[in-house]
């Protein structure tokens, strides 16, 4: 199998044996039902293995981090959520914090905790999509449904906070858009006591699933040490044996408050993988009941007025507070000079943005560490010499959104 | 039955045959009527993910196929002389089941041959 | 009794026709079932309960555009669907629907072969070729992995189905379907003689018809649509039907070896005096119970990997089949 590894890439035969065999190159993607979008996979098949395989992206860059350079630090927020439109409040929750850490301010406790609920709820949801579309590409069709009824109870949360299914544009620099409605709390008591009924049930439905074991079991095995060298983060590393989670290892957004386990694994298989985000679901639950449990009436926002736009009644009686909101809405705010990076846990793996200051009011530069694109990598260890009906599995279990791989 | 009889039996399921050709026809003439004929040569091309087709299709594939061919050949073969046996079982009596019993024994014998060779593991 | 040839053609007529029209709803059955599964509703806008969805379909795929790739071989990729849809139709042919005379005096089948059970075999088999040349035609790489995987996984299955019925072949000592159907009237119904062939048969025949958890020649994850990437409008809706025909066929199949066939429970005699004699009746139930764990299996399971599909084939299957059929003959020799 080994030969196979170190199949020269630009010839299409292999050493094997004694017989030189000839490789079918087959393009999967970009407009194939399984890449989870518009990825392009070249795959040199040796009978019905994988001899090479080689991710084409870029099919769906979109120019995001040019366009922020080109907003203001508030305005950001509107893209960042675009990239990985299926977590887009993690992404949100790591630009704001990027931002803040460069503006250095003070985000008010009941924002940070507004902020880990909806963020937890989102990986939930994210999760659920992986687990649904993850079963859909091995052929089951009825969990993605099941899945989905239950991606749109939190939709529905997040419409009564942010007004939007998708694309939320609700965390701020220095804190949220607005407060949360009186309802959300209730509404999200509800799910988490209904929620884990329905977890047993896709319980049943496939992880005891004997099909779905032989699937997934021992298939696209990635090493510990594959996933360090190839910079896997997120699930899929600890479904490797490396129970790295930047909620515990760097706690942002006082994560380091909330009691939750990080759920890991040394298969390092597509079943590991599946099963380590299916036990996350649990743990964002317990993650987001301590959360409500915290919240208590106050501010959402930064009282900076160099952050803020003050409240709408101070802009009737008091001229600072006009000319404050004069410069926030006309040119945004200045943050100091500098760099920073700030690692998030997203559903995906470590996602962080790193901006460069250099005095204005828009970024000089943003680059994001988006974990898609680099969890991609892990692509090859985990199908070069596997099967062909495999690789869809790995994909699957990799799950990238290929808004988040091309940016 | 006698042979005139077999043969009628035959020649109702060619009448049968010529009905579903006859179907096939008319759906397929019913279409070429209808429906719109405006070829591109986007359309003419094989679909590749939206690529363009890298190489043809005249490659080598699995050897697998191949060789379960071979075995469907040798068994679907052996399972055919089962059938006649099977019918004349009664009248074959023990003598029948031993001599059967056999036969199945050396299809059992090349099937764990095949299986101890690793064919039926289908990746090596 | 033998109808004459006239009669034979309106016979096998209306079965095609019937068949079609089968075919058709079967559709609209089936979505709308995994809808109610799924927790969605189905089609149900086109007239009442989504009634004329399937006509819509119709008329739809008529009115696409037909098109042939360049690079396929013309002839051979329109000879597939034609060879797919004719033997899936004639299969049908060979399965008694009830007693003789029954149909306004005549018989309710095609044709009363003595090697009945081998012909539906032979017919349902060749689909195969229909599924080969329609991948190799196509000259797409999906097209010709799907084709070689099918028609790999069409001729083992066949194996199963072939030696699942032995044992059933030595209990009755014939091949014709209608007194395989008169022996369990008689006796028990098979499926209590020959359990275990049952369920090697009845998972044989799903992979036969590639239906989940079996449905790999359209796995269209891996190889997006299989054999079929290549043909659109109504070619492709050909090969749909033949699908569902093959599945009808091997509903049908099953019932009347194993559930004694177009007859109905004795019992119920008593409260409907000859309702057991009913024809068509009996045999479409139990037709659509297997039509319905189809659709069951369809919703609920994944589907299995090339390599363990064939090795659940060949390891299994085959095994378990053998031994039954060997259990039955000696059952038979010695102890009866």
């Amino acid at each position: 199998m080994n030969n196979h590894k170190t199949a020269n890439a630009g010839s299409a035969t292999t050493p094997r044996g004694e017989f030189e065999t000839k490789h079918m190159r087959i393009n999967v993607g970009p407009q194939h039902p399984s890449t989870h979008g518009v990825l392009r996979l070249v795959v040199d098949l040796d009978g019905e293995r994988i001899a090479r395989i080689v991710p084409q992206v870029g099919y769906l860059h979109t120019g995001f981090e040019k366009t922020m350079e080109n907003r203001t630090y508030q305005q950001c927020v509107t893209y960042s959520n675009r990239m990985d439109y299926v977590h887009g409040f993690g992404h949100d929750l790591a630009y704001v914090l990027s931002a803040e850490k460069l503006i250095d301010a003070k985000v008010p406790a009941r924002a940070q905790q507004i902020r880990v609920i909806l963020t937890e709820l989102n990986r939930i949801a994210s999760h659920l999509v992986f687990i649904g579309t993850g079963i859909l590409d091995m052929g089951a069709l009825t969990l993605l449904f099941y899945t989905f009824r239950e991606r749109e109870t939190i939709l529905d949360l997040f419409e009564m906070v942010s007004g939007v299914r998708m694309n939320y544009g609700y965390f701020r620099v220095g804190g949220l858009y607005r407060d949360i409605p009186e309802e959300f709390v209730a509404a999200t008591r509800k799910f988490i006591a209904e929620f884990p009924r329905m977890l047993q049930q896709y319980a049943t439905m496939f992880a005891k699933n004997d099909i779905f074991l032989s699937r997934t079991q021992g298939v696209g095995v990635i090493s510990k040490e594959q996933a360090l060298e190839h910079g896997l983060t997120g699930p899929s590393l600890r479904a490797s044996g490396v129970p790295l989670d930047f909620r515990k290892a760097q706690p942002y957004s006082g994560y380091e408050q909330y009691d939750f386990e990080v759920p890991a694994s040394k298969q390092g298989d597509a079943y590991a993988r599946f099963m380590v985000r299916f036990e996350e679901m649990s743990e964002s639950l317990r993650i987001i009941e301590q959360a409500l449990d915290r919240l208590e009436p106050g501010p959402v926002k930064d009282p900076d007025r160099r952050i803020s736009l003050p409240p709408r009644s101070e802009l009737e009686n008091s001229m600072e507070a006009v000319i404050f909101h004069f410069k926030l809405v006309t040119e945004g705010f200045h943050p100091p000079r500098g760099e920073v990076y700030v690692p998030t846990e997203s559903a995906r793996g470590e996602l962080g943005y790193y901006l460069i200051s250099d005095g204005g009011s828009m970024p000089y530069r943003v680059k994001v560490r988006v974990p898609s694109l680099i969890n991609l990598q892990s692509l090859e260890p985990a199908c070069v010499g596997g099967l062909f009906a495999d690789m869809v599995v790995n994909i699957a279990s990799l799950d990238p959104v290929l808004g988040d791989v091309d940016k | 039955m006698d042979y005139a009889l077999e043969l009628s039996g035959a020649l109702y399921i060619a009448l049968f045959a010529l009905i579903g050709i006859a179907i096939v026809f008319v759906t397929l003439g019913m279409s070429r009527m209808i429906a719109p004929h405006n070829i591109t040569p986007g359309k003419l091309a094989i679909y590749e993910c939206g690529e363009i087709p890298s190489r043809g299709t005249d490659v080598q594939f699995n050897v697998n196929y191949y060789l379960f061919a071979i075995m469907f050949v040798i068994f679907d073969v052996e399972v055919a002389f089962f059938f006649p046996w099977a019918v004349a079982f009664d009248a074959l009596g023990i003598y029948g089941v031993v001599a059967v019993a056999l036969f199945l024994l050396l299809l059992l014998d090349g099937l764990i041959y095949a299986w101890t060779k690793g064919v039926l593991k289908w990746v090596y | 009794m033998i109808d004459s040839l006239l009669i034979t053609f309106l016979k096998a007529l209306l079965l095609v026709l019937v068949l079609l029209g089968a075919f058709a709803y079967m559709t609209l059955i089936e979505r709308r079932l995994l809808g109610r599964m799924q927790h969605r509703f189905g089609p149900n806008r086109v007239g009442p309960f989504g009634l004329l969805q399937p006509i819509a379909d119709a008329i739809k795929s008529v009115f696409k555009e037909d098109i042939v790739v360049s690079a396929a071989d013309k002839f051979v990729y329109f000879l597939a669907p034609f060879i797919s849809i004719t033997f899936a139709l004639s299969a049908f042919g060979a399965i008694p629907a009830g007693p003789a005379g029954s149909f306004f005096g005549f018989n309710p089948w095609i044709v009363d072969l003595d090697i009945g059970l081998l012909y539906v075999f032979a017919a349902t088999s060749m689909g195969v070729y229909g599924v080969f040349l329609a991948g190799w035609a196509s000259n797409s790489k999906y097209s010709l992995l799907g084709s070689l995987r099918s028609s790999a996984q069409m001729i083992s299955y066949e194996m199963g189905l072939g030696l699942s019925v032995l044992g059933l072949i030595m209990i009755t000592g014939t091949l014709n379907l209608r007194e395989i159907v008169d022996y369990q009237s008689g006796a028990y119904l098979l499926i209590l003689l020959q359990p275990v062939a049952f369920v090697t048969f009845l998972i044989s025949a799903i992979a036969e018809v590639n239906r989940t958890p079996f449905d790999l020649p359209e796995a269209e994850q891996e190889i997006v649509a299989g054999y079929l990437t290549e043909y659109s409008s109504i070619k492709w809706a050909l090969f749909q039907m033949a699908e569902y025909v093959n599945m009808m066929t091997g509903a049908a199949f099953i019932s009347t070896l194993f559930l004694g066939g177009w007859r109905g429970p004795r019992f119920l005699d008593a409260v409907v005096p000859g309702i057991s004699e009913w024809p068509f009746i009996w045999l479409i139930l139990k037709m659509a119970i297997f039509m319905f764990l189809f659709i069951w299996l369809r919703a609920t399971l994944p589907r299995l990997r090339y390599d363990q599909l064939m090795r659940f084939g060949w390891i299994w299957l085959f095994e378990l089949a053998m031994l039954s059929a060997i259990v039955t003959g000696a059952v038979i020799a010695f102890v009866l």
